[in-house]
Formats: structure tokens, C-alpha cells, sequence
């Protein structure tokens, strides 16, 4: 095919035409591809996995080199990490944080208390983020390594990149 | 030390009931003329700090040699003769009430918040009792031995029940 | 005062606004260091009234612990005060080694010190790397973290977590230090002195800091008593409380080293204090390396120590002259752990770390309070955020070294 020829794959599905900036690709790859590369998740630590999150943030593991920057308020961010446990008195907060940010917006559970409530099957603790959020991506461990953290983070980016029919279909 | 037993033995000979020998002095006191005992101490004897108030449960205890369900224990401490004095106070079930130490220690005051929530023990003078970490409208006390570990849908908090209803609607 | 939710019912409901103004700030906040709520009473900037309100994160430990038997529980100890939980884990080892009459081994109170002063110094990195990026300073943030994860790698090679241990158990520790751990250490103590160095010339004289940190939030000493501040927080109002030289434990005993305290009791002088501190638990983990070698080979837990897995019931052994045969032996039940009472305290890096448990003769705790120095530092919020502006309020939950794990438990 012409195209293939005098165009360079860029990213999956996109090409680009070599000292141009003109670039082909369906609109839904294109904008997933953008979305995926600038995930910012809201800074919302809960309990101990905030720490690990912030290690993860920090210059050990550093996650800015992914896009990902964290944002202090819901508005402005599209990532959603519950890291730690969800205490029922905690839980209408979640969930209003996770309304107040704007579409298209994903949730991930960090540590095995958002996941399921882990150790803590007692009166005061949500069984799982789950049970009033949904959820994309569970990380289990208690608590999570960084690298358990980035390795999910990457997924999403993965889930975000294979969403198909919600973008290109005019409205 | 002796001689501070001694001293407080006669001269409250009236609240103290038992003095015990344990890893700490035990002084098992009376409810009535407790605050007189407390204000000799903090402000003749020097125990100035507070290290912790709390409260026990002894529903279907196995050796209980008392009538009373409930104990508060607090834990006096002299920073200069360096004495750490446990007294105790038991009180019954159906007249739940002790006298606050609030005005005498500041640091009392959520201590003894936290009791009344979790044993449901009225501190008497207190300048504001009110639950501390359960959330104001939760039903019962939890830490008492006839409350469960782990709530079954019908004990579940409104709020939080509500919540969940209203996710499933959404979704 | 009317409680808040009238207050914000009343906000709502009434055209005109009441002055003073009313603010809630949390618990979705990036610098309450959790899931803390203040509702804030205010004129112009500046705090008349602050209600700190808890409870975001109560986990019913206390319960959960009863129904756990003792060893378990220091699975818990892990949660509560999540970056400094050697220390959690050995208070609660010590209360229960009280009750039940344990004699620790000396390598094993040695490694003890090791792993808790290791916290410390991880509590203490984390506290300035988030306390310099409130007020301002993000590299210190960067910096900071860099040195604990030298450590988190340290104990990985411990015992295999990062952030939770439970490396300490009943009786003595899990096992002992290889020679890759200790030589680990050694080069970890020579380094870090001038890592300390380093941050203390990036904010010690920085006009920022200073202005920010000085004069801020200052307790006089008697409050600071009355209040029930411990840690830090007291010894930065010059009282040299510290359970380490008041009540010695493990290995605290037999080591050299200084309690620092400051004069004005403002956030400036808490700050010199943990730095002090850090140079301080620096040198008692050399000194704890230099000894271990007279202990090599010894056993790193007590022999009577209790089994991981706690038996339920035990019951008498059988009479030495064996009855007759046929006649079944049926032993007396005895208690597994002695019933009574038994009250530990620890100074952990925020301050008075106690537990107090009551024991029933069964393998499960009665009852297990745990007094944690957040949850008294958070009740003294409303008195040091008095009178000052809503900036300072950071500086002042900074400054507190709260966790909210450690005070809802």
C-alpha cells in the first residue's frame, strides 16, 4: 500500500508522514494513544499505601517519566488510586471525589483492602473498593511494591489504548 | 514508692479499695471521692502527665472476682520521681457513668470521647461528649464483647447502605 | 460553639452567610497527611476555632486483635503506624513478653534497637521530605526519599517487606542479621552523617524556613505536659522526656546517646530535634553493630518463647509413673498465657508509643488498647492552631508528625 510506504509507524495504528506534521491514524487510536501517555491520578492516600504510592512518585521510581503526574484536586485529574483501606465513614468521600472528576475517568485499587478488605473483615471496613466504585485495575499486596504499582498503572495505560467505539463515532 | 502507697492508702482510705502489686502499683479505687484522689495526685504529687485512659470490658470474664462489667484504667506518670501508677475504676453496667478528669488533663478529653464511644461510658463533666471515630449516627459501641466483630447486611450502617443502593442504581 | 453540622446546615439554608467564616478543609486534602478533617473557624486568615474531626480511617483493630491470638496481632501493629512499624511491632512484643514472663535474648535486643532505630530514621526522613513540601522546599522531598529507600532496601534484605515487618515476634525476632546485612549497615552509618549534612544546608538557614518555622506554633512546656505531647514535640518545649532513658528496654540500657531538646518549643526547635535525633539513632545503630559481634551464635528468640501458631488449649502433661493401662489420661486444662495485665511503653518516632492488654488465659488477647501518640497530637491541633493563619495550619500538621493510621487505629 501507498500509505505504508511513505509513512512511519509512530505508535500502533498511527503514521505519520516523514517532515510533516501531518499525521494518519483513526481518531479513537489517536486519542487514546494521547490519554494514555498523560494519565494524572488525584492524590488520595488512605492509609499505608499512600506511602508506597508516594515512593512511587518520588525519585527512586519516578513516574513522571510514564506522563503521570499527580493532581491535588479530582477536577483536574483522570486517574483515580484508592490506596488503602475504606473505612465506611471514608467511603461516601470516595465515592464523591470519584464524581466530581471529570469523563473519562478510571479507578485503580491499590492494596489488598481496597481490593477486598484484606485482613480487616471488621464492622468498620468496606470489603472492597468495589463495593461502590468500579474498579479497572486491582493491585494486590499489602502493600504493594512501586513496582506493582507501575506495572498496573502500565496496564491501564494497555486498557485505555484497546478502548474502541466510545471516541470517533460523531454524536 | 512505699511510702506513696503508704500516704495515699491513708489518706483516701475511703476510695482506694485494694492496692495490688502488679508489673505496675494497682490502686482499684471507688467511683465516689475519685476526682479528689486524682487532683491530690496531679497537683501535691507531681503527676502531671497522663499516659492513657482507657476502658476494659469484663462481660463473661473468667477470673473476675467483681460484680462490675466495666473498668477504666488510667495510667499516671511523675516526670521527675519517674512512678508510673495504674488506677482503676469499675463501674457497673446499669449505672454507666464516671467523673471526668478532663479539667484536669487535656489529654483526656479524647480519651475519654473515644471510651464513651466504644464502651458507651458517660464521663460526667465532660465539655463535649460526643462519638469520636465511629461516625456520629452509628448504633452501639463496639468495643463492648456482645457487639460483633463483623456486621451482617441487617446491621449495616444507613449511610453506608444507602450508598451502595444508590451505586446500583447508577450502574 | 454549635457543632459543625448545624453550622453547615445553617450555611446552607440561610441567604446571608453568619460571619465568622467556616472551612472545611479534608479529609481529600494532599497535606493532612491522610484522611484527616479540620473544620476551621475563621476571621479574615486567622484560625479562631479549629475542630479536628477523626476517624477516616478506623479499622477496629482493637476489636479485630481479640479475636486474633498474639502473634497475629503484631500483623496488625504493621498497619497502625505504617512507616515506623519495627516500632509498633516491638511495643506490642513487649507487652506480651510482660505478661508472659519472657526473658529476651541479648542479640535479639540488640537487632531489636537496630530495626527500631532504622525506623526511626525512616520516620523521621519521611516527615521532613513531607513537612519541607508543605512549606514550600521540594527537594528536599526528592532527597529525602532517595536515603529511605536505601533503607527500605536494607530491610527487604531483613526480613523481606518494606514498609510491613513483622519482623519482631514474641520472645525475640524472626532470624538473624546475614554478614551482607551488617556490612550493609556499616557502610549505611558511615554515609549517612553527611546525608544529614546535606539537608541542613538545604533548609537549616533557608529565609523561607525560617519564616515559616519560626515563632510557629510555639507550646511552653507545662501545655505541652498537660496536653500529653510526647516525642519530638515535647522535647522541642525543653522537657527531656524520652521512655528510652526513663524506662530503658531492650537493648537501650547499654548504649551511649543524647536526648536533644530545644528552648522556645516552635516548630524551628521540633525540626532541630528530629535532625538531632537522626545524627542520635545513627550512632546507637553503631554501636549496636559493634556489639553484635560478642553475641555471635547466640539464639535470636527466647526458648520458651510462645509458637507462631498458638495452640488453642494446652492441658497438663501426663503424670510421670503412666496410670494403668486402659485408663485414658485426660490433663487439666492450664492457661495458655498467664491471665493478669500487662502495660509496655515504647518511644517510637512520633512519640509515646503503649499498649496495655489484659489476658483471660487463652491464646487471644481480652483486651489490647493501644495509646498512640497521633491520636493525642491531633487533640492538641486546636490549641496550637489558635491565633494563627490558615498557612501556619500546615506548618503545625507538619510539624506534628501525625499519621492517621497511627490515631484511628
Amino acid at each position: 500500500m501507498g500509505i505504508e510506504k511513505e509513512t512511519i509507524e509512530i505508535a500502533p495504528g498511527i503514521r505519520q508522514i516523514p517532515g510533516t506534521p501531518v499525521v494518519l491514524s483513526p481518531i479513537d487510536k489517536i486519542i487514546n494513544w494521547a490519554r494514555a501517555g498523560s494519565m494524572w491520578p488525584v492524590t488520595f492516600g488512605l492509609a499505608c499505601c499512600a506511602i508506597e504510592m508516594m515512593a512511587t512518585g518520588a525519585s527512586h521510581f519516578d513516574l513522571d517519566r510514564y506522563g503521570i503526574i499527580f493532581r491535588a484536586t479530582p477536577r483536574q485529574a483522570d486517574v483515580l488510586i484508592v490506596a488503602g483501606t475504606v473505612t465506611k465513614k471514608m467511603a461516601p468521600i470516595v465515592r464523591r471525589v470519584y464524581d466530581q472528576m471529570p469523563e473519562p475517568k478510571y479507578v485503580i485499587a491499590m492494596g489488598s483492602c481496597a481490593c477486598s478488605g484484606g485482613i480487616f473483615k471488621t464492622y468498620s471496613v468496606a470489603q472492597g473498593a468495589d463495593e461502590f466504585l468500579p474498579v479497572d485495575i486491582y493491585i494486590p499486596g499489602c502493600p504493594p511494591r512501586p513496582e506493582a504499582l507501575l506495572f498496573g498503572l502500565l496496564n491501564l495505560q494497555q486498557k485505555i489504548k484497546s478502548e474502541a467505539k466510545k471516541w470517533g463515532f460523531w454524536r | 514508692m512505699e511510702e506513696l502507697l503508704n500516704e495515699l492508702k491513708e489518706k483516701f482510705s475511703s476510695v482506694i479499695i485494694e492496692i495490688q502489686e502488679k508489673d505496675y502499683p494497682t490502686l482499684i479505687c471507688k467511683r465516689s471521692g475519685f476526682l479528689d484522689l486524682m487532683k491530690y495526685l496531679k497537683e501535691e504529687k507531681g503527676f502531671k502527665y497522663l499516659i492513657d485512659l482507657c476502658g476494659v470490658d469484663y462481660l463473661d470474664y473468667k477470673y473476675k472476682n467483681f460484680e462490675e462489667r466495666f473498668e477504666v484504667v488510667y495510667h499516671l506518670y511523675n516526670l521527675d520521681t519517674k512512678i508510673l501508677l495504674r488506677l482503676k475504676v469499675r463501674i457497673p453496667e446499669k449505672d454507666c457513668w464516671q467523673y471526668s478528669v478532663t479539667p484536669l488533663w487535656e489529654t483526656a478529653n479524647w480519651f475519654e470521647r473515644e471510651c464513651y464511644d466504644m464502651f458507651g461510658i458517660n464521663f460526667k463533666g465532660h465539655p463535649n461528649l460526643k462519638r469520636i471515630l465511629m461516625p456520629d449516627d452509628w448504633e452501639g459501641h463496639p468495643l463492648r464483647k456482645d457487639y460483633p466483630v463483623y456486621l451482617e447486611e441487617e446491621q449495616e450502617w444507613k449511610t453506608y447502605k444507602e450508598l451502595k443502593e444508590k451505586v446500583k442504581q447508577q450502574s | 460553639m454549635a457543632t459543625y453540622l448545624e453550622i453547615n446546615k445553617k450555611q446552607v439554608n440561610e441567604e446571608k452567610w453568619e460571619e465568622p467564616f467556616y472551612l472545611n478543609m479534608g479529609p481529600q486534602h494532599p497535606s493532612t497527611h491522610g484522611v484527616l478533617r479540620l473544620f476551621l473557624e475563621l476571621e479574615g486568615e486567622t484560625i479562631v476555632n479549629c475542630t479536628p474531626i477523626i476517624g477516616y480511617l478506623h479499622r477496629g483493630v482493637e476489636k479485630l486483635a481479640e479475636t486474633l491470638n498474639y502473634n497475629q496481632t503484631i500483623v496488625l501493629s504493621d498497619r497502625l503506624d505504617y512507616i515506623a512499624s519495627a516500632a509498633n511491632n516491638t511495643a506490642f512484643a513487649l507487652a506480651f513478653e510482660k505478661l508472659m514472663g519472657l526473658e529476651v535474648p541479648r542479640r535479639a535486643k540488640l537487632l531489636r534497637t537496630i530495626v527500631c532505630e532504622m525506623a526511626r530514621i525512616c520516620n523521621h526522613l519521611l516527615w521532613l521530605a513531607t513537612h519541607a513540601l508543605d512549606i514550600g522546599a521540594m527537594t528536599v522531598f526528592l532527597y529525602c526519599f532517595r536515603d529511605r529507600e536505601w533503607l527500605l532496601n536494607i530491610y527487604e534484605k531483613i526480613c523481606g517487606a518494606r514498609l510491613t515487618h513483622t519482623y519482631v515476634r514474641v520472645g525475640g525476632v524472626r532470624q538473624d542479621f546475614t554478614q551482607e546485612i551488617i556490612d550493609e549497615l556499616y557502610k549505611f552509618t558511615e554515609e549517612f552523617p553527611s546525608r544529614i549534612y546535606d539537608y541542613e544546608t538545604l533548609i537549616d538557614v533557608n529565609r523561607i524556613w525560617l519564616k515559616r518555622t519560626k515563632g510557629v506554633a510555639v507550646v511552653p512546656a507545662e501545655d505541652a505536659i498537660n496536653l500529653g505531647l510526647t516525642g519530638p514535640v515535647l522535647r522541642g518545649s525543653g522537657v527531656p522526656y524520652d521512655v528510652r532513658k526513663f524506662r530503658p528496654y531492650d537493648a537501650y540500657g547499654e548504649v551511649e546517646f543524647i536526648v536533644p531538646t530545644g528552648k522556645n518549643g516552635d516548630t524551628y526547635d521540633r525540626y532541630r530535634v528530629r535532625m538531632e535525633e537522626l545524627r542520635q539513632s545513627n550512632r546507637i545503630i553503631r554501636q549496636c553493630l559493634d556489639k553484635l559481634p560478642e553475641t555471635q551464635g547466640e539464639p535470636v528468640v527466647a526458648e520458651n518463647a510462645p509458637d507462631l501458631l498458638m495452640p488453642e488449649k494446652i492441658r497438663k502433661p501426663e503424670p510421670k509413673p503412666v496410670p494403668k493401662k486402659g485408663v485414658i489420661f485426660k490433663g487439666e486444662e492450664i492457661p495458655v498465657v498467664p491471665p493478669g495485665e500487662a502495660f509496655a511503653s515504647i518511644e517510637s518516632p512520633k512519640g509515646e508509643l503503649a499498649v496495655y492488654v489484659v489476658s483471660d488465659g487463652s491464646n487471644k488477647p481480652w483486651r489490647l488498647r493501644v495509646r498512640t501518640p497521633s491520636f493525642v497530637h491531633i487533640s492538641a491541633i486546636p490549641y496550637m492552631a489558635k491565633n494563627h493563619l490558615i498557612a501556619d495550619l500546615i506548618a503545625i500538621i507538619g510539624t506534628l508528625d501525625i499519621v492517621l493510621g497511627d490515631s484511628d487505629r
